[in-house]
């Protein structure tokens, strides 16, 4: 962090009158990853306050759910709230869902789910470097992470027709068996993924005048981290050991082995800039683990038996959370004697982890500002939902 | 730790706030607490050597048509064990005191509940709309909430 | 006939056409580094660019200036209207006058003045005057940012690189552009940065401190044109797009264009300082006029080149890194060699 300097002084000892600005960033602003603003306060370069203030993209998920005539069709809304990962947006609202109904789906669906789940990991994760990166000024190594998102996007359009919005997981089943072929190209995918994530590992995250710029920037202390409960990357990223896969079991994810990525405070402290963006930089190889062992031990079954014809639910509540590519993603259902859903809360994780730029950019550069933001991996369509 | 045993010591504790609870046959455990006294038990759950609830999950408002309701998810990072506290309050006087001292991250959860549902929260530090403009009228998620016809000459429904 | 070579010779007439080479050579240049830029970029990133207009899209740069032409030229109202429309002329008078001096042939040079890198120097800083220009006049926030942040950065790497120039003016004992050329005729072992043409000892002894005068004025001709990894004043992701953020149509194309030739002048004296200007790097054979200016312009678009490659390929560093960069290393280092220098031509 930089101190500010001392107000300049006449010879007479009268200090100069020094204006702080206020400048808007967004909600047109090109790092600000879609319509957020920040107001900030500047000090020359130095960033003495930042207001969030969120909203531009509200386009009332959670008062629409309340108007559906039936607890399926949701799931198109919920497809749109983090338009980069639909897929793990489904899976926290059918793991909530079927939560709450109490439903019970075969192996085989289990392990779809996990095996699209984790290839939306990646895809999100390519966007969040990549984008990080153009935050930074590199612009080449987006446009390499977005040939390897493609051939995912291309792999989801094979299993279910849509490239960004599925509709693929239905509460109790999936809308479709993957095709045939779908296992021999995710094995094609990884082959050559794997040299992608070494390629930029070379060209981004461990260039110097990259290091430079994010090591020491926007330090997130771990208890800090935790009050505010931050979650997924944002909160490995300051060293605590979490991941809801692995603490809070759901579908069958206790069935693989892999490793929580933990922030290590490589180039400088635990809990910067560089330690979330490597933290998701290292869980792609872990995610790759998970659908290595979920393809080699795909189980048969039907997908869609478990689907039901009627939904009417028990009134009760219920609280499912998976973790998302950005964190805890938690979708909170009350139900009361009706087929329509009473009240869908959606617990964005992109949201949660925004509420803390305030307390980690104060004393920043304007540059750091934009260097912060890039590492919290924001989509506006879940922080406005 | 169980429900049950969370439910135990917070009956200890509190008695007359500690409403009810309901621990079986529920997808999520949880407990009812008075409203008044949610940031003593919320206090109590983080700092409690047996408790130690750091991580605010998730904070919801609800209507209940007549009553407003705040759920509260809680989580401990070290213990792992998490338990679903609930309070109500009407809906002519919705006042619940904030729990924004405790957990830094329901600041934003309660200026959403507040925009969305028009809970008000005591002592919340910075209680302004969020998500809809500073100067949009009502609280959509009410159950009796009315789409205005215009907002600043702008046509609402299509 | 006659009256033809009458009007020649009438220096006036002799003026206005040498002032037309350079403009036209920047024009076809501008053309062909858009079209260049755009391809290097694109196959660095695994793309193809522009591929439909003309063979592989070589027609785009034309479609893309007729484009900005017809841009509507949008002047905010809040602008201050006189220093918002003269700040892109100015930016581009202050490159193009410095290309008065450029050697471009041993045949051609718009003015063979004694103090022709003297002179380069000071016409080019024009460009600041007119960066901060556009940004005051712009009266937007992120305009002003762009431009401080710009006359900051070009002022301080000036320094070093000026310090660089002066090293080589004490080895070449001149500062004329073409005699400084002249001086390093005679094939590549005659380039400064080998030695340039002196005895066996001084040369060896120059090598190492030529090599290092080269990457210190490289370095900071890079800031000079504002390129990345010294791209700060137009940042995008943090500026928007700095100091041309108001402008529009043709102003913003001249900004362009500024940026283009500038970047050039910069290439061009790397070029003159450490790899012989035009000199041919194989003595007389392929030398003559004709040659030279080939070679001259060659080797100036190998550097533009190197500009585009880097700035595809690095990140960006932050403000308070670039003046580290530029006070407490390019600095010193160009002070040190200077005085090694001095020895070394001395003894």
């Amino acid at each position: 962090m930089i101190e500010t300097l001392e107000k300049p002084k006449t010879s007479t000892g009268k200090t100069l009158r020094t204006e702080e600005m206020i400048v808007n960033m967004g909600p047109q602003h090109p790092s600000t990853h879609g319509v957020l603003r920040l107001e900030v306060v500047l000090d020359g370069e130095i960033v003495t306050d930042v207001i969030p203030h969120l909203g531009y993209l509200h386009r009332c998920f959670e008062k629409h759910c309340e108007h559906m005539t039936s607890y399926q069709q949701v799931i198109p809304y919920v497809d749109r709230m983090d338009y980069v990962a639909s897929m793990t947006n489904e899976m926290a609202y059918v793991v909530a869902a079927e939560k709450l109904l109490k439903i019970e789906v075969c192996d085989r669906v289990h392990y779809i789910r996990i095996i699209m789940a984790e290839l939306q990991r990646i895809a999100s994760h390519l966007i969040a470097i990549g984008t990080f990166g153009i935050d930074m000024g590199a612009f080449t190594p987006f446009l390499y992470y977005f040939r390897d998102r493609e051939k995912i996007l291309e792999l989801f359009e094979m299993t279910c027709g849509a490239r960004l919005l599925y509709n693929y997981m239905w509460i109790g089943g999936l809308s479709h068996d993957i095709p045939p072929q779908f296992v021999e190209k995710t094995k094609e995918f990884i082959v050559g993924f794997k040299k992608t994530l070494q390629e930029v590992n070379d060209l981004l995250n461990y260039n110097e005048i990259f290091i430079k710029r994010t090591a020491n920037v926007g330090i997130l202390p771990k208890d800090l981290a935790i009050n505010y409960a931050c979650s997924g990357p944002m909160l490995r990223g300051s060293g605590v050991n979490w991941d809801l896969r692995r603490d809070d079991p759901y579908t069958m994810y206790d069935k693989f082995e892999w490793d929580v990525i933990v922030g290590k405070g490589e180039m400088g402290t635990v809990g910067d800039v560089w330690d979330r963006n490597m933290v998701r930089q290292l869980e792609m190889w872990e995610s790759l683990r998970i659908i290595e062992q979920a393809i080699a031990t795909l189980p048969e079954g039907d997908v869609s038996k478990a689907i039901p014809k009627r939904i009417r639910p028990v009134p009760g509540d219920a609280y499912g959370r998976v973790e998302g590519p950005r964190g805890e993603l938690g979708v909170y259902i009350i139900a009361e004697d009706s087929v329509t859903p009473y009240r869908i809360k959606a617990r964005a994780p992109a949201f949660v982890n925004l509420s803390v730029i305030t307390e980690i950019s104060k004393g920043a550069m304007l540059a750091d500002l934009v260097a912060i933001m890039g590492s919290i991996d924001i989509v506006l369509g879940e922080v406005d939902r | 730790m169980t429900a049950q045993e969370i439910y135990d010591i917070l009956k200890a504790q509190f008695g007359e706030a500690v409403l009810e609870a309901k621990l079986e046959n529920v997808a999520d455990p949880f407990i009812k607490i008075a409203a008044g006294a949610i940031k003593e038990v919320s206090v109590f759950a983080k700092n409690d050597e047996r408790f130690q609830f750091d991580y605010l999950s998730c904070l919801s408002g609800v209507d209940f048509k007549g009553k407003l309701g705040v759920t509260y998810h809680l989580y401990s990072m070290t213990l792992r064990h998490k338990i679903v506290l609930k309070v109500e309050v009407p809906t002519d006087a919705p006042n619940v005191p904030s729990v924004e001292s405790i957990w830094k991250t329901a600041n934003w959860h309660e200026r959403e509940a507040f925009d969305l549902l028009g809970i008000n929260f005591l002592e919340h530090p910075d209680q302004r709309r969020i998500l809809l403009p500073d100067d949009w009228e009502g609280h959509p998620l009410r159950k009796d909430y009315q789409t205005p016809e215009f907002y600043n000459g702008m046509k609402v429904p299509y | 006939m006659n009256e033809l070579k009458l009007l020649l010779e009438n220096p006036i007439v002799m003026s206005v056409l040498l002032a037309f080479v350079p403009i036209v050579f920047i024009l076809v240049y501008a053309l062909v580094t858009l079209y260049g830029e755009m391809k290097v970029a694109a196959h660095i990133q695994n793309r193809l660019a522009y591929m439909e207009n003309g063979w592989h899209g070589t027609l785009q740069p034309f479609a893309d200036i007729l484009k900005l032409l017809q841009k509507e030229d949008i002047i905010p109202t809040a602008a201050d209207k006189f220093l918002f429309s003269l700040a892109p002329y100015l930016v581009f008078v202050g490159t193009y006058a410095s290309f008065a001096v450029l050697p471009f042939s041993s045949g051609f040079i718009g003015s063979n003045i004694d103090l022709g890198i003297l002179y380069l120097v000071a016409a080019s800083s024009l460009v600041v005057v007119g960066l901060l220009m556009s940004g005051w006049a712009s009266n937007n926030k992120w305009s002003l940012f762009g431009s401080l942040r710009s006359a900051a950065q070009i002022v301080s790497y000036e320094i070093p690189g000026v310090l660089a120039i002066l090293g080589v003016v004490m080895v070449l004992g001149t500062m004329n552009m073409q005699t400084m050329t002249q001086m390093q005729d005679g094939g590549i072992q005659n380039w400064l940065i080998f030695g340039g043409n002196f005895a066996l000892g001084q040369k060896l002894a120059l090598i190492p401190f030529m090599f290092i005068l080269f990457v210190i004025y490289l370095l900071s001709s890079m800031a000079e044109v504002n390129r990345t990894p010294f791209d700060l004043p137009e940042a995008e992701s943090e500026l928007v797009q700095g100091y041309n953020t108001e402008y529009s149509g043709m102003k913003f194309a001249i900004f362009y264009l500024a940026e283009y030739a500038n970047l050039f002048l910069v290439s061009a004296v790397v070029v003159i300082l450490f790899f012989g200007g035009w000199t041919s790097p194989f003595g007389s054979f392929m030398g003559g006029p004709v040659w030279s200016a080939f070679w001259f312009i060659m080797k100036g678009m190998f550097f533009v080149f190197v500009n585009i490659w880097l700035r595809w390929t690095l990140p960006r560093l932050r403000v308070d890194q670039l003046m580290y960069v530029s006070w407490k290393v390019l600095t010193p280092f160009a002070l040190f060699c200077i005085i090694a220098i001095g020895f070394i031509m001395v003894v």
